[in-house]
């Protein structure tokens, strides 16, 4: 089977980031970007289903600026096949992305979807389940283990308080979680090879996807600070203030 | 119109995350429907109608819902979306998991995670591990919405809603329910705990961790948390981890032991009402959102402060 894997390109888990100081938006001009790293999870656990010879294919799709090559440049070079990037400038929204990868996952027919549970700069956690919704597929989200069987997939998944195992019936969408994996880095050959790899370049008209966005950000400010409080010199003292001070003892 | 609530409950008894959620839901204005989807959930419906505000709950008990398995439910809930311009439920583990394909089999941009109702259409929400603070206004007709419930108090009780019942819709079978392994504690749970212990890196081992982290949590009826670097060196289980990726809690009291306070780490406990840290290197960033700091040997000070209280 094919699997199919979205990634996204986010400024770099690293980096600590800046808001605008008129408001409108997150300082994204000369900032290091990579590939968010939940879709970096996602991709090591595809190639290892290649490797394991549950999968033939592994596809990397990135929705987003022309620079989203380099994302998917990464992924090719970790040992992905090819390569689809669907090129916009506009942000586009977990709703719209999930529409685009339905016309994909329609043209492709992928086994299974494998992807981020979600990306660090919108922190949305959306795109994996509205995909399987709008495919009226199965979904396995926050995914800890993931076993491939005959027609479906045994997948444990971080929740509250635990682990939970479902199988899925194939095809499917699985998120992934951090502790899925550890992902590989790309060995210098496979950087070299990675630069021709296929990629095909597609638009959101292609698929017949409006990317208009539903949600209109009003403002994006700092968040409420918190000051820095006292030392304490001796456990005495602390149990003193956590009584009397703060109260909450 | 109304506003419907996704409960949080393990059939017996409502999660706390539920009445935290309701306090947003009223705050966007409207009746408020509680949905209580399991299977012999009726312990966690009546919980539901007492909660003050709530006009009514709809109670679908089915063996299909039992696990929480998101097809069925996403369609349970699509299935009465008809009623309500306002679907809304904490963000736990189990509604992160459903709500978004409610959304997009209503076709509606969800808005995940608000901390905040600036009005029944604009909200905060926090992006960049709340790095930064994004206000979002949905031009949905139907509005699919998530709650930080560390963001919120808890409604109280007093409310004597009806319970009616709902029927499931047939069965989809896309998935399946394998096991459970949730993990069994006296100890309060993360996100509803008044106070939180947590340790990190520094604490060196799974055992050390439970040498001093368990005790000082038990002597304060405390709940345990733990930094990613303490849960991916292995010293404590995932389900404990604090943190961006992992709980979002904001309890009374937070300790910090032996944690550096990455950035991760910060945005899953700054909004604790009293942040203590105690670290041996005074220059760690998380003294800087400690309210109390100490500076020393944490196998020297956690005992000795666990005799103190």
């Amino acid at each position: 089977m094919k699997i199919l894997v979205p990634v996204k390109r986010v400024v770099d888990y690293n980096v600590k980031i800046r808001v605008k100081p008129d408001g409108t938006g997150v300082e994204l001009a000369n900032v290091k970007m990579s590939m968010n790293p939940f879709d970096e999870i996602a991709v090591e656990e595809a190639l290892r289903l290649k490797e394991a010879g549950k999968a033939e294919e592994v596809i990397v799709v990135s929705i987003g600026p022309a620079k989203a090559e380099e994302t998917l440049r990464t992924g090719l070079a970790m040992g992905a096949d090819r390569a689809i990037l669907v090129e916009t400038d506009q942000p586009v929204e977990p709703l719209a992305v999930a529409k685009i990868l339905k016309g994909i996952a329609e043209a492709e027919a992928p086994g299974l979807v494998i992807m981020g549970k979600q990306a660090i700069d919108d922190d949305s956690n959306q795109t994996g389940q509205m995909l399987a919704a709008l495919l009226n597929w199965g979904q396995a989200t926050f995914a800890s283990k993931v076993e491939i069987g005959e027609g479906s997939a045994k997948v444990t998944r971080e929740v509250d308080g635990g682990l939970q195992t479902v199988e899925v019936k194939l095809p499917a969408i699985v998120t992934t979680d951090l502790r899925l994996n550890e992902p590989r880095y790309a060995s210098l050959p496979n950087i070299m090879k990675a630069k021709k790899k296929p990629l095909d370049k597609k638009t959101p008209a292609d698929f017949g996807v409006d990317t208009t966005a539903r949600l209109t950000v009003l403002k994006t400010e700092e968040p409420g600070g918190r000051k820095a409080g006292i030392k304490v010199a001796s456990v005495a003292e602390l149990v003193e203030k956590l009584k009397t001070e703060a109260g909450v003892l | 119109m109304a506003i419907l609530l996704l409960a949080e409950h393990d059939n017996s008894t409502l999660s706390d995350q539920t009445a935290k959620a309701l306090t947003a839901a009223k705050s966007i204005g409207g009746d408020v429907h509680v949905l209580v989807a399991g299977s012999g959930a009726q312990g966690a419906a009546d919980a539901a109608a007492k909660l003050d505000g709530v006009a009514k709950v709809l109670l679908a008990d089915s063996g299909d819902l039992a696990n929480g398995l998101a097809e069925p439910l996403a369609d349970l809930i699509v299935s009465i979306a008809g009623d309500y311009d306002t679907l809304i439920a904490p963000a736990t583990a189990s509604a992160k998991n459903v709500m978004p394909r409610v959304a997009a089999l209503l076709d509606v941009m969800q808005i995940s995670e608000i901390t905040e109702v600036i009005s029944a259409d604009t909200f905060k929400r926090p992006i960049y591990a709340g790095n930064a603070i994004q206000t979002v206004q949905s031009t949905d007709a139907k509005k699919v919405i998530t709650v930080r419930t560390a963001a919120f108090q808890a409604a109280g009780e007093g409310g004597s809603a009806s319970v009616e019942t709902v029927s499931a819709p047939p069965k989809a079978g896309l998935s399946s329910f394998v096991s459970d392994a949730i993990a069994s504690s006296e100890r309060p749970e993360l996100t509803s705990a008044k106070i939180i212990v947590s340790g990190g890196r520094a604490l060196g081992s799974a055992e050390k961790f439970k040498e001093v982290i368990l005790p000082l949590a038990d002597k304060l009826g405390a709940a345990v948390g733990a930094s990613r670097a303490a849960v991916d060196a292995g010293y404590a289980p995932n389900d404990w981890q604090v943190g961006q990726t992992g709980k979002v809690v904001a309890p009374d009291l937070y300790i910090a032991a032996g944690i550096s306070g990455a950035i991760q780490h910060l945005a899953g406990m700054k909004d604790s009402k009293v942040i203590v840290a105690i670290n041996k290197d005074e220059e760690a960033p998380i003294f800087q959102v400690a309210d109390y700091g100490l500076v020393g040997d944490l196998f020297e000070l956690l005992p000795e402060l666990q005799k103190a209280l």
